[in-house]
């Protein structure tokens, strides 16, 4: 009789263990989904920005057509990535800051321009919308990690496993070697 | 990760507990001097602290930022600082951005409250938004963030209000001894007989610990939040992924010579640097609220990486082995993170002093309601808010501008 309640008492402790990883698991996973939603806010914000940005910088810069154009692409092509996974949506997203870094740094050559106060105020949300991006990518990055994790580690693996919890993806803007290029081309 | 921090404050916590009992030891004191019973003493201090208490919870912020004439700010006021704290509130992981407020001071600092972080604020003043490039202010707001996000704002408001009742407590109580409260222990030592000694042992006890249990309190009360400005500047570090904007700015305010004229002794712990600190003192000592300065800096510079791990190697190395600050249960879930580049590709025309200057003072003409007429002569006109005459005369070229 006393062996069935002592092998009764470990399948309880058993299952409470496994709902408390599971719930941890869950938490987890939906910090990763939030922290998600957080880059595709900044993400939207910086489309929303650049056609502002163009109106503005068109009358001023009569000379960088391509450089403008290529702005205008990188942010049409990244919007239809948008739908697309972490990997190859960072991708599109790297072009996009490369881009406007490139057009960023040519204002250097035209001084009106850099007085404009619609285009100072621009400036800023740009800039600032470029720190978010890579301030949620760098939080949601840092949430992957803690749940890919908590999936392969024992004793939450065995947990995550048999409920199909499944690794996330980090987000990665490739195009590094274009960001650390330094400021101006003079072209 | 960084929200373990909050569930490892054991020290913190340990603290906080020493200055319960140490109220609940004035209160029995005060108790068996002043009733001849204990419990009653015990309640009064239970009532003091339960009534500061919920002041505090619900009023506090506004009584700080009051006392501070601190002013709310929205985005388009100052956007630059505005996006600041977005960026560090994206960076923490914060649900909600906390409010801005401005102080009109030109001393550098900085200072965050709130109960929870659904209801926090910072405010900045004046001096620092003119001092600080983009870059050093994202370190303070991230240190200011951090205080919000590790709950010390919290944990501090307990603390300093724990301290405020054996203030009063120790206060009162030292007064009735000295002019009159003496009489009732005298007559009831007379009645009892033999126990006249005791009462007097009791009575030397209390009226030492009258006078120590403030100083006692107002030791732990900085033994806390030193602790937690070390863990704000770790968390700073973390979330901007770049430690040396921090390091920079705390040298800056911490060259500035003004001294903050809204700030006293019971608020100065929430200011990111001590706003009553004295030049060239030796300040890690028990009676400062904020580690020195130069410590903080060297830590921040020699780190190396951004993550909890690095700060904990450096503060060790300053501190000796074994010493460590940042609590276990985020250490083990730091991961090696890189620091940031300097700048990035596109460096921003950011605005220089004079430009930070003039567009904080313009800031708060705005905020003061006053009007602002650019005459055509170039000369920027102030109209305060209660003016009323139609049309003013510019004193440089003698024009009549409407108002």
């Amino acid at each position: 009789m006393a062996a069935v309640w002592v092998i009764v008492g470990i399948v309880v402790i058993l299952l409470v263990i496994f709902i408390v990883i599971y719930n941890r698991l869950v938490g987890w996973r939906n910090q990763v989904k939030n922290a998600w939603a957080q880059i595709d806010v900044q993400l939207k914000r910086r489309y929303d920005l650049i056609p502002n940005l163009m109106e503005t910088v068109k009358g001023y810069m009569k000379h960088e057509r391509e450089t403008m154009e290529a702005v205008t692409k990188a942010r049409n092509l990244a919007q239809q990535a948008a739908s697309a996974g972490a990997g190859e949506r960072g991708k599109a997203e790297g072009e996009l800051s490369s881009a406007l870094a490139r057009l960023l740094a040519v204002v250097e050559n035209y001084p009106d321009l850099k007085a404009n106060q619609n285009f100072l105020a621009l400036q800023e949300e740009l800039t600032s919308t470029e720190n978010k991006i890579s301030f949620s990518r760098q939080y949601y990055n840092d949430s992957v990690l803690k749940y890919n994790n908590q999936i392969q580690m024992f004793p939450s693996n065995m947990v995550a496993g048999m409920t199909g919890f499944k690794a996330g993806e980090f987000f990665e803007v490739t195009a590094e070697e274009e960001r650390k290029a330094p400021k101006v081309s003079f072209t | 990760m960084w929200e373990q921090i909050r569930s490892n404050q054991t020290r913190s916590m340990v603290l906080v507990i020493g200055m319960g009992l140490l109220l609940l030891l004035i209160g029995y004191l005060l108790g068996i001097i002043f009733f001849d019973n204990a419990i009653g003493g015990l309640v009064i201090a239970f009532i003091v602290w339960w009534v500061m208490s919920l002041l505090a919870y619900f009023q506090g912020d506004s009584i700080l930022l009051g006392l501070a004439r601190a002013r709310k700010i929205s985005h388009d006021d100052h956007p630059r600082l505005y996006n600041i704290v977005e960026e560090m509130k994206i960076a923490s992981g914060l649900e909600r951005v906390p409010d801005i407020y401005i102080i009109d001071d030109p001393a550098p600092n900085a200072f965050a409250v709130g109960r929870n972080p659904d209801k926090a604020a910072v405010a900045i003043t004046t001096g620092l938004l003119q001092k600080l490039n983009r870059d050093e202010l994202q370190g303070v707001i991230g240190h200011e963030i951090a205080h919000i996000k590790n709950r010390d704002v919290l944990l501090m408001a307990i603390a300093s209000v724990m301290l405020g009742t054996i203030v009063i407590l120790a206060w009162y109580a030292s007064r009735f001894m000295l002019f009159g409260g003496m009489g009732r222990s005298r007559s009831s030592s007379s009645s009892g007989g033999g126990g006249g000694g005791a009462q007097i042992i009791v009575l030397v006890a209390a009226i030492a610990l009258m006078i120590l249990a403030p100083i006692m309190a107002q030791l732990i009360y900085f033994a806390i939040s030193r602790k937690r400005e070390y863990m704000a500047d770790a968390s700073s570090a973390l979330y901007t992924r770049y430690p040396e904007g921090l390091a920079s700015a705390l040298e800056k305010i911490a060259a500035s010579t003004s001294q903050l004229k809204s700030a006293n002794q019971a608020t100065a712990p929430m200011y990111i640097m001590n706003p009553f600190r004295k030049e060239k003192r030796p300040a890690s000592n028990l009676t400062s609220t904020h580690p020195p300065i130069s410590e903080r800096v060297r830590i921040l510079r020699s780190m190396g990486g951004a993550s909890f791990a690095d700060y904990e190697r450096v503060y060790q190395q300053v501190h000796g082995v074994g010493k460590g600050v940042i609590p276990a249960s985020a250490l083990a879930l730091s991961h090696p993170t890189s620091l940031r580049a300097a700048e990035a590709g596109a460096a921003p025309q950011e605005p220089d002093k004079t430009e930070r200057v003039r567009e904080t003072s313009n800031l708060m003409w705005q905020l003061g309601n006053y009007k602002t007429i650019t005459c055509d002569c170039g000369t920027k006109l102030r109209v305060p808010p209660g003016f009323k005459e139609p049309a003013v005369r510019c004193p440089h070229c003698g024009r009549t501008n409407p108002v």
